[in-house]
Parts: structure tokens; sequence; C-alpha cells
């Protein structure tokens, strides 16, 4: 997409296209001779596993349209028919429901990915910017879709969130009433979700060709961060990337697989089997694994609205990341000391997902009746997500900005090949830089 | 439009920076385009908002005379659950004896039922923080307990305890006589 193309058409036909639609050249740029640095590894593979993720959502869920009916008397007995009557119906729905799954868990590690190597950092700003974009439109989509099988899980998870708006002072119930289309979530919430449901794919496909080319402009990051130096530093994408993207997304697939065939109600809610009744509240509603760390954020605070607020500064953050950190080395490989305060992130966030999933009393340490400090049990899930959520923020608005100033960073490596090339051990003989050049 | 060709016969529509018919005709497309593109945007947004049928069902009848002392039933009323309670002398004793305690959302047991009919409470039963809908009797005040996040309601439905920022609503409603209420 960028830099001077390699691509010579070969054939009559290729040349002919060439000068009136370059699209074979565009291909041929983007994802067969586009330089890409030799050394990334398996956590650069899953921008292709997302790829196809969204590609088997969107198929998938053009088929489910086909079935399924937006009515609040029928949707919840549509799905049911899909999964039990439609030919194959099981199948195409469980790739559904499960692909979501996938699509956040590799999303997640996507985007650890870009916090652990420095990603976001300069000039990559504007890929990762457009990456917070996406995620954003992913979660509109889950929740939409989420709400689209009617069952009790369904139905009182809309209300939830949807609830959450009316927590902005003077309009917030107005916008409320607005986006539900009457008094409660009924049938025309249902309908407009469904509409959603379907549009936001396709933006968000729309944002991966921004994405891809806002890629394509900087070129990769890599794992020791530093720049590319030489054509020495870079395989072409193709058959080094191709190739090893394709293994991950096989071994990806077996994990997508095993959900689908063996367990495919695993992560969702029992409580979604029963269809959608305004009239009774489950116990204990919750939100799909994947944002059980924000409802967590949002349930850890007493205050309606500062929750709320709380819920979506945990996203905001991410946008103004490149911003925070202020140091110059990408690489937390050559950051040892805030290696350890992201570990500590990692695990924070599944703390919270954790939290999230619990009732707010519920005791963390079952059986111990509890630190009791004045009105507060700190032995409660509120506690602790109240302590997870402060790191959280923490972490991207005091660790980030301090420690690029304080620690004292390794020695970054002169070039890509450099550290492999100099490591006595590690070059057997006659080892040469570019060995993807030899014959 | 201050573009002049060196040499150029002097343009007689051109005046330098004085305003001239082409800057009339251009502010003028772009404020009919604004316009358009604003006068369409209303009727694009409001399309979302509930539409004739769904308000022209806003307003149910119930009878009373089904709800005896302690008891509470459970009416759908806008597509949400409202509670209609007929309270105990003891609920409405404890009710009273909550105006007077640290309320978050002040508001007197008087003030939320119909003068002369303090036994009849209804209210929208969506819980104020997320729109749950809380339990009847729960809680230690013996109004109402919400399970998702834990707020507890006082038997004037008064918010006592819990996230929930206000008191259960008190829906538009009249006692078309006495044993039937007209809500909305």
């Amino acid at each position: 997409m960028s830099g001077h193309s390699t691509y010579e058409p070969k054939t009559g036909f290729e040349r002919w296209l060439d000068t009136r639609l370059p699209i074979i050249r565009f291909a041929s740029d983007t994802i067969v001779s586009f330089p890409t640095p030799k050394n990334l590894n398996y956590w650069w593979t899953f921008g292709g596993i997302l790829a196809l993720m969204l590609g088997i959502q969107i198929v998938s869920g053009i088929i489910l349209a086909m079935h399924y009916v937006p009515h609040v008397d029928h949707a919840f007995d549509s799905v049911q028919r899909i999964k039990r009557d439609v030919n194959f119906g099981w199948l195409i729905q469980g790739m559904h429901a499960n692909g979501a799954s996938m699509f956040f868990l590799a999303v997640y590690v996507h985007m650890f990915r870009n916090l652990y190597y420095g990603s976001y950092k300069a000039p990559r700003e504007v890929l990762w910017i457009l990456g917070c974009v996406i995620y954003l439109l992913m979660i509109g989509t889950a929740f939409f879709g989420y709400v689209l099988p009617w069952g009790q899980m369904s139905f009182h998870g809309a209300v939830v969130i949807t609830n959450l708006i009316g927590a902005i002072p003077l309009v917030g119930p107005a916008i409320t009433t607005w986006l539900w289309g009457g008094f409660a979530v009924d049938n025309p919430t249902l309908n407009r979700f469904f509409s959603l449901h379907y549009l936001l794919p396709f933006m968000i496909a729309g944002v991966v060709g921004l994405h891809i080319w806002a890629l394509h402009v900087p070129g990769n990051n890599n794992p020791t961060g530093v720049n590319v130096s030489s054509p020495d530093d870079t395989v072409p994408f193709h058959p080094y990337y191709t190739v090893k993207d394709g293994f991950a997304i096989s071994v990806f697939l077996i994990l997508y697989a095993t959900f689908v065939f063996y367990l495919p109600d695993a992560l969702g809610d029992a409580a979604n089997y029963i269809q959608a009744n305004p009239l009774v509240t489950p116990a204990h509603i919750v939100p799909e694994w994947y944002l059980l760390p924000f409802y967590a954020i949002l349930r850890a605070v007493p205050n309606k609205l500062m929750g709320v607020i709380l819920m979506f500064g945990a996203i905001a953050t991410l946008f103004v990341l490149p911003w925070l950190d202020t140091s110059k080395v990408r690489s937390m490989r050559y950051r040892p000391t805030i290696r350890l305060y992201f570990f500590l992130f990692a695990l924070d966030c599944i703390i919270l997902g954790f939290c999230g999933a619990h009732a707010p009393d519920d005791m963390v340490i079952p059986g111990v009746a509890g630190l009791q400090l004045g009105d507060a049990n700190l032995n409660s899930f509120v506690w602790l997500s109240r302590i997870a959520a402060l790191y959280y923020f923490v972490y991207f608005w005091v660790i980030n900005p301090l420690m690029g100033l304080t620690e004292t960073p390794l020695p970054v490596p002169q070039s890509i090949s450099a550290p492999v090339l100099s490591h006595p051990a590690t070059t057997p003989t006659g080892a040469v830089a570019s060995p993807e050049k030899r014959g | 439009m201050a573009d002049t060709v060196v040499g150029a016969n002097p343009d007689p529509h051109v005046t330098g920076d004085d305003p001239d018919r082409r800057d009339f005709i251009h502010i003028a497309a772009g404020v009919a385009a604004l316009g358009l593109v604003g006068g369409l945007a209303w009727p694009f947004i409001d399309q979302m908002n509930p539409a004739g049928d769904t308000l022209a069902l806003a307003s149910i009848e119930f009878d009373l005379s089904k709800v005896e002392p302690g008891q509470q039933v459970v009416v759908k009323w806008r597509g949400k659950p409202l509670f209609v309670r007929n309270r105990t002398p003891k609920e409405i004793q404890e009710a009273i004896q909550g105006d007077h305690a640290d309320l978050r959302d002040p508001a007197t047991d008087e003030s939320r039922h119909k003068p002369g009919k303090a036994n009849w409470l209804v209210l929208v039963g969506t819980c104020t923080h997320l729109g749950c809908v809380p339990t009847f009797g729960g809680g230690e005040y013996g109004g109402w307990f919400c399970p998702c996040h834990g707020s507890v309601y006082d038997t004037s439905g008064r918010i006592r305890k819990g996230p929930a920022p206000k008191n259960l609503e008190v829906p538009t409603y009249a006692f078309l006589s006495d044993t039937k209420v007209k809500i909305g």
C-alpha cells in the first residue's frame, strides 16, 4: 500500500487490468511482497486470526439472519429452531455464538501483544487508535448480538446496559426512551438491535481496511521494537508469514472447534435458555466473559454516574495510551521494570473478570468472616474489584508516564539482525543475514 | 475569487474582496444544503422515539379487589412491571417512621400515595439503578430488595441502601372508584 511496488504484471490480461484497476498490484503489495520484519513471533499471528474470525462471523451471521425472526414473540423460538431443526443450524449457530468468544479472545491477545511490545508508539498511534475503534465496535456488536436470542440474560442484560445511559444528567432518561423506542426494552428495541447487529460488522470490516492501511505505512513493529534499518531485516510476507499465520490459524481453529463441537454452551449462561420475561429478573445478571472486567469496574463504584464514567473511561484510556507512555523504548523486552507492572496489569484484568462474574457481596475467600473495616468488608468482591479497578487506572495514568522517565532500560540492539548475529551461540558457521535470498 | 492572471483583461465580475454574485450563490447553496441535511436529520433521529401505537397503549386499568392486605400484584405496564401493593397498617407505620430517617431521595410517605389511600402503593417495579425487578418483601426494611446490585427499598419504595440513586418511581395514576385505578 505504500512505498515502491515490486509487482510486475506477467500476462497480457494483468497488464491490461493494471493500467485500469491495479487491484492485483494492490493485493501483491499488501499480502505477497510486503516487507515484514523477519523476527516476528507467534504473538504477531493474531491479526490474521482476527481477520479470519471477522469473516467467519459475517458469513455465519448472514446465514443465521435467514432463519432468525426479530420479534419478541418469535425470537427465542426461532433461535431454538435454528439449533434444533434447521439443517446444520446447530453448527452455524454454534460457530457464531462461540465465534464471538474466540474473536474477543484473539483481540485481547492482540491488544496485550501491543502493550508489551509498545506497538502503539510513534509512528503507529493512528494504527492503535483504529484498533481501539474496532474494539469499541466489537463490544457494540457483541452486545446487540447477545440480545437477539431473547433469553432472560439477553433481555435483562439489555435492560441493565441501556439503563446505564439513564445515568447521564438531564437528557439521560430521554435518550434511554429514544434507544428503546418505547418505555422499556421491547419489540422496537429488539428490531433496531437486530438492524444494528447486522450493520456494525461491516463497519468493523471498513475500519479493518483502514487499520491495515495504517499498518502498511510504517510497517510492522517487531519483538525488539527497533525500526527496520535495512532490507536484510525483512522478509516478504509471502510465503514467510502466510505460512506462519496459517499454522497459528490452524492451532486456533482446534481450540475454536473444541468449543463448537464439544462445549457449545460452556461460555454461555444457562439463564439464556429461559425465554425473556420482563417481570422476573434473574438472580444474578452477568455479561459474557469478555466484558466482565468492565462490568466489575462499573459495580466497583457506589455512585451510578461515576460507575458509568469509569467504565467508559477504562476504554477511553486506551485511546490516549500513546501519549501516556513516555518511554522512547518500544519493547518491554528492554524495559525490565515496567515489565513487572505489565504482568501485574494482565493479572489485574483477569482478577477484574472474576470480580465481574461474582455478586458484589460474595466473599473472596469463603469461610473467612471478613476483614471488617468500619462499614466495609474487605473480603468481598466489591472491595477486590475496587482495588483492581484502581490498579487498572494507575497502570495507565501513573505507572506508564512515570516509568518512562525514571526507569533505566536495557541496551537496545542496533538492528533487528544484530542480536541474532552477534550472539556466538546462535550463529552457526556459515550463517548469513538473509537466508531467504539464497538460491 | 480573487485570482487574477497578470496581463489578462480585468474581469468585470471580480471586484476585489467585495462579495459578488458568485459568493452569494455559493453561500446560498451551502446554506440550502445544510438546511436540507439538518431538516432531514430530525425525522431520522425521531423515528426511533416511541411510535404512535406504542404511546396509545400507554395506559391501563386495574381492579384493586384482587389484592389482599399484605400482598402485591405485579402488572405489566408499558413493558415494565408495575407493583400494586396493599400495605398492612404495620407497613404503613414503618413507612411513616421512615420519613425522619436520613433519606437519599427525601420524600414523605404521604407524598407517595393518594390522599386517604395510604394502604395502596402503586410503583414502577424497576430498580432506579439499572432497571432490574426488585423482589417483594426483601431487604431489612421489609419493602423490596434488588437482587442485581443489592439496593434496598423500604415499605414506601424509598431507596435506603445500595447503589440506586432514586426512590421507586410513582407513575401517574388516578382512582376511578374505590376498587379501580387507571395507570398512565
